[in-house]
C-alpha cells in the first residue's frame, strides 16, 4: 500500500523518500507530520512532512538515519512498502495573516521549516529564511529553501560558506538593523530553540516552536510525547506540534528527550551488527 | 440430574513464582472432561437469569448444554450467534458481576463458570473447527465503522452478517484496539485477538489500518463523499490523565497507556522488537483498577519490585477480585490507603522517589465509597525509580474536534442514546467514547445494540 516512490540520499546520513499515501498527501498541511514503521516489528516514529502533491498522493519525509529504525529505513529503495505509515497527525502550522517572518531551519529542522516558509511565501507574506548546518557539505534544500523564501541566509558552525556563525547570531543581527518581524519560525534542535526564544523575547517577537519529543500512538493516547506549555501540561501530538516558544519549558523537555539514549545505542549497535553479518554473508 | 458440586471446578494456572518471570497466559484452560463435568452444574433453568446478566445475551444455558453434551462446536455455534469475540470474552469478561453473579448455583456455593466454559468453546473452535465458508448475501448498503476495538469490531460482525458492506477504520497498524495495546498477553494472547479480527474479515469486514478519522478522513466526508450511509463511532476513552503535581515532567513517569502500549502492542519485551522500554527497580504504579493491575503485573514481570499505591482500602478497589488475587500472588506490594503528593527527580531528571500522604476513610462521597482524606503530617518517601499514573482515561478530541453538529458532554464523552443514537443523522456511537472508560463487554454490548439500530436506520430510509 504505502510504497515508496521516490528515494535521495540528500547528503550522507540525510534521506528524502517520498512514500505513496493518498489520503494523507490529500489533507496535509505544513507543521503536520506522520509516523512511519519500515517493518512489523520497528518502533513508531514521528516524522514531519516536508511536502506532498495531492494529485500524484506522494508525501515526502525528510530524515537522519541515526537510530535503529530510520537506519532501517533509509535502506529500503524505490518500490519497497513501508509497514505502517499513518497522518497526517497534529494540527497544521498557524499561516494565515502573517506579513512578514522569519523562519529559522537547525539543521534538518530546515526540512520542517521549509514547507512552511513555501506556504507563507505562496500567501505573499515577506519570508526570510535563516538555516544553520554545521559545516557546508551538509547542507540540504538550497534550492528548494531559496525558491520558498525572499531572502535565504545560510549559515555555517564553522564558517566553510563564508557565512560563519549561529541562526540566532544571523537573527540577532537582522533584529538590530531594524527588520521587524510579525512572527519568528524557530525548528531545529531543541538548544537552537531555546536560544532563537531567549533572543525573539528580548524583542517581544511571538515565537513558533516545532516539538518532536517521544511518542508512539501520535493522537493522544500515550501521553509519552507530553511537555509543559505556561505550566500546562500539553501533548505535543495533538495540541501541537507547533506552540509558543516563549512558554515551553525547554530544560524539562530538553531531559525527556534523552530517556532512552542508553536503550537508542543499544539498538543502533545491534542494526549496524546484523547488517554487518548480512554483508559477510 | 445436575452435579451438585458446591465449588466450580478449578481452571489449571501457571504457578506465580513461575508465571510472574514470563508473559505466557495465566490461565490454561479447561480440558474437555473439565469442562464437560462443569458443564454438568447447569441447571438449565426455564427462566436463564444469567442470559440477562450478559451484555450481548449470550444463549448461556443452551450453549452449556451442547457443552455437557461433548458437542463442543455446537456449542461454540450457539455462542457465535450473538456474540462475535468469544475467545476473548471467556477470558476477560467480569463473569462475577454479570452471567455469573446472576447464576442460581451460586446461591449456596459457587455458580456455574461460564466464563472458563465459554473460553473453553472457543479456544476448540480455533484448535479444531473447520473453516465453513460463509455465505452472506449482500444488501449494496456500505457502513463505516471508527475504530477497530471491543465496540467497533462487534458493530462490524453484526452489520456484516446482515449483509452490509462494512469498513473499519483503525489509527493503529494492527485491529483490536485496547485488546492489543491496553491487555496484557498474559491476561488475553494477542494472537487469539487476532484469530477474532480474522474471523470478522471471514465475514467480508473491510479493516482500514493506519487511518485517523478527524485527521486523514473526517466522519462527514465519510458519508458524503465515501458513500458510507450511517458511520459507528467507536474510538474508546484513550487521552490518559495525571495527577498535577509536582514531578509529572520527570523521564520514568508515564501514564498506564504509554507503558502498556509500549509492551502488549509494541512488544518492547521482545529482543527481536525495536521498541525500546526501561528496566527500572522500583516501579509505584498510582491506580486501583483493572489498568493499574495490569501495568503492575507487566512491571514485575520486566523484573522490578513493584508497588499499587492506592488512596482508599482494599475494599474500595476497582479491579476484579480476580485481577488483584492474581497481583497479590505475584508478589506486587500494596500500598493503600495512600496518595502520592510529589515525584522527586535525580540529577538527571529521572525519578529519585515518590512523596506520599496517608490516608484514612471518611463519609461516603457521591460516588458511594467512603471519601479519603489525608492525616496531617503522614508524609512519608517511597523509595521508587519509576511512577506509572493508571488513574483513568478520558475520551479523544479527535472526532468531537472534526465533526459538525456532534454533541458531547461536559466530559467530552459523545452524547448517544441507549442505541447509540447521537445528535446527528446516520452518525451512531458507543463503548468508551460514549460512556467514558468502562470494560470490554459493555462496549461489545454498545456495539451491538448500535448495529441493530444502524439497519433499521439504513432500511427505514
Amino acid at each position: 500500500m504505502n510504497k515508496i516512490l521516490e528515494k535521495r540520499v540528500l547528503t550522507p546520513g540525510v534521506v528524502l523518500m517520498k512514500i505513496y499515501a493518498p489520503r494523507i498527501a490529500k489533507k496535509a498541511e505544513p507543521g503536520q507530520f506522520i509516523i512511519v514503521m519500515p517493518s512489523e516489528k520497528s518502533e513508531r516514529i514521528p516524522l514531519t512532512i516536508a511536502d506532498y502533491e495531492r494529485e500524484e498522493g506522494g508525501v515526502t519525509i525528510i530524515f537522519q538515519t541515526v537510530g535503529a529504525t530510520t537506519m532501517e529505513l533509509g535502506e529500503m529503495n524505490v518500490g519497497d512498502e513501508v509497514f505502517a505509515f499513518t497522518g497526517p497527525l497534529g494540527k497544521a502550522s498557524h499561516t494565515e495573516g502573517v506579513k512578514k517572518v522569519a523562519v529559522i531551519g537547525g539543521g534538518l529542522g530546515c526540512a520542517i521549516a521549509y514547507p512552511q516558509a513555501k506556504k507563507l511565501h505562496e500567501l505573499g507574506a515577506e519570508v526570510d529564511m535563516i538555516a544553520g548546518f554545521r559545516n557546508k557539505d551538509i547542507v540540504i534544500l538550497e534550492e528548494e529553501m531559496k525558491n520558498a523564501s525572499t531572502r535565504l541566509f545560510i549559515m555555517t558552525d564553522d564558517g566553510s560558506n563564508g557565512n560563519k556563525g549561529f541562526v540566532t547570531n544571523k537573527l540577532e543581527e537582522l533584529l538590530e538593523s531594524g527588520e521587524k518581524y510579525d512572527e519568528v519560525i524557530a525548528i531545529g534542535p531543541l538548544m537552537m530553540m531555546k536560544f532563537v526564544c531567549k533572543l525573539t523575547e528580548k524583542y517581544g517577537i511571538k515565537t513558533v516552536v516545532s516539538m518532536n519529543p517521544i511518542m508512539i500512538d501520535g493522537t493522544g493516547m500515550c501521553g509519552g510525547c507530553r511537555l509543559t506549555v505556561g505550566g500546562e501540561t500539553k501533548f505535543a501530538c495533538v495540541d501541537g506540534p507547533d506552540f509558543d516558544g516563549h512558554l515551553v519549558d525547554f530544560d524539562e523537555i530538553i531531559r525527556r528527550s534523552g530517556m532512552y539514549r542508553a536503550e537508542e545505542q543499544k539498538a543502533r549497535e545491534a542494526h549496524c551488527n546484523l547488517m554487518k553479518m548480512k554483508e559477510e554473508a | 440430574m445436575a452435579d451438585m458440586t458446591l465449588k466450580k471446578y478449578p481452571m489449571a494456572e501457571q504457578a506465580p513464582e513461575v508465571r510472574n518471570k514470563n508473559f505466557g497466559e495465566v490461565a490454561l484452560g479447561y480440558t474437555a472432561e473439565e469442562a464437560v463435568a462443569e458443564a454438568k452444574r447447569c441447571l438449565n433453568c426455564k427462566k436463564p437469569l444469567c442470559v440477562q446478566g450478559c451484555p450481548v445475551n449470550v444463549k448461556i444455558p443452551e450453549f452449556i448444554k451442547l457443552v455437557a453434551e461433548g458437542k463442543f462446536e455446537e456449542a461454540y455455534r450457539k455462542i457465535s450467534e450473538t456474540s462475535s469475540l468469544p475467545a476473548v470474552c471467556g477470558r476477560v469478561c467480569p463473569q462475577e458481576r454479570q452471567c455469573e453473579s446472576k447464576c442460581i448455583r451460586g446461591i449456596k456455593g459457587e455458580p456455574v463458570a461460564i466464563g472458563r466454559l465459554e473460553r473453553f468453546c472457543a479456544d476448540y473452535h480455533m484448535a479444531h473447527g473447520k473453516n465453513e465458508e460463509i455465505k452472506i448475501e449482500k444488501n449494496g448498503h456500505k457502513v463505516a465503522i471508527v475504530g477497530a476495538g471491543p465496540a467497533g469490531l462487534t458493530c462490524a460482525g453484526d452489520l456484516a452478517k446482515l449483509g452490509y458492506d462494512v469498513t473499519v477504520f483503525e489509527a493503529f497498524h494492527v485491529a483490536g484496539g485496547v485488546l492489543m495495546y491496553g491487555i496484557p498477553e498474559f491476561r488475553l494472547p494477542k494472537e487469539i485477538v487476532q484469530k477474532e479480527v480474522e474471523n470478522l474479515r471471514k465475514l467480508g469486514v473491510v479493516i482500514e489500518t493506519n487511518t485517523v478519522v478527524g485527521q486523514a478522513v473526517a466522519v462527514d466526508e465519510l458519508l458524503s463523499e465515501e458513500g458510507f450511509e450511517a458511520v459507528f463511532i467507536g474510538t474508546g476513552a484513550g487521552l490518559p490523565m495525571f495527577m498535577k503535581i509536582p514531578g509529572e515532567g520527570l523521564s520514568g513517569v508515564y501514564s498506564a497507556n504509554e507503558f502498556l502500549t509500549r509492551i502488549n502492542l509494541m512488544k518492547a519485551y521482545k529482543e527481536d522488537y525495536a521498541t525500546p522500554i526501561k528496566k527500572h527497580e522500583k516501579v509505584a504504579i498510582v491506580g486501583g483498577g483493572n489498568v493499574a493491575m495490569d501495568a503492575a503485573r507487566c512491571a514485575k514481570r520486566l523484573g522490578a519490585e513493584v508497588y499499587i499505591v492506592y488512596r482508599r482500602g482494599k475494599e474500595e478497589l476497582p479491579a476484579r477480585a480476580e485481577e488483584i488475587h492474581h497481583a497479590e500472588e505475584e508478589g506486587i506490594i500494596f500500598k493503600l490507603l495512600c496518595n502520592p503528593v510529589e515525584i522527586l527527580g535525580d540529577e538527571n531528571g529521572g525519578v529519585r522517589a515518590m512523596r506520599c500522604v496517608e490516608m484514612e476513610l471518611g463519609e461516603p462521597d457521591a460516588s458511594g465509597r467512603r471519601r479519603p482524606i489525608e492525616k496531617k503530617g503522614s508524609d512519608f518517601i517511597l523509595d521508587v525509580d519509576s511512577v506509572i499514573m493508571a488513574l483513568g482515561t478520558s475520551p479523544n478530541p479527535l472526532i468531537k474536534n472534526t465533526t459538525d453538529g456532534l454533541e458531547v458532554n461536559s466530559r467530552g464523552c459523545i452524547v448517544a442514546n441507549d442505541v447509540g443514537k447521537t445528535s446527528k443523522d446516520g452518525v451512531y456511537a458507543g463503548g468508551d467514547a460514549v460512556t467514558g472508560a468502562a470494560t470490554v463487554i459493555l462496549a461489545m454490548g454498545a456495539g451491538k445494540k448500535a448495529a441493530a439500530a444502524i439497519d433499521e436506520y439504513i432500511k427505514s430510509k
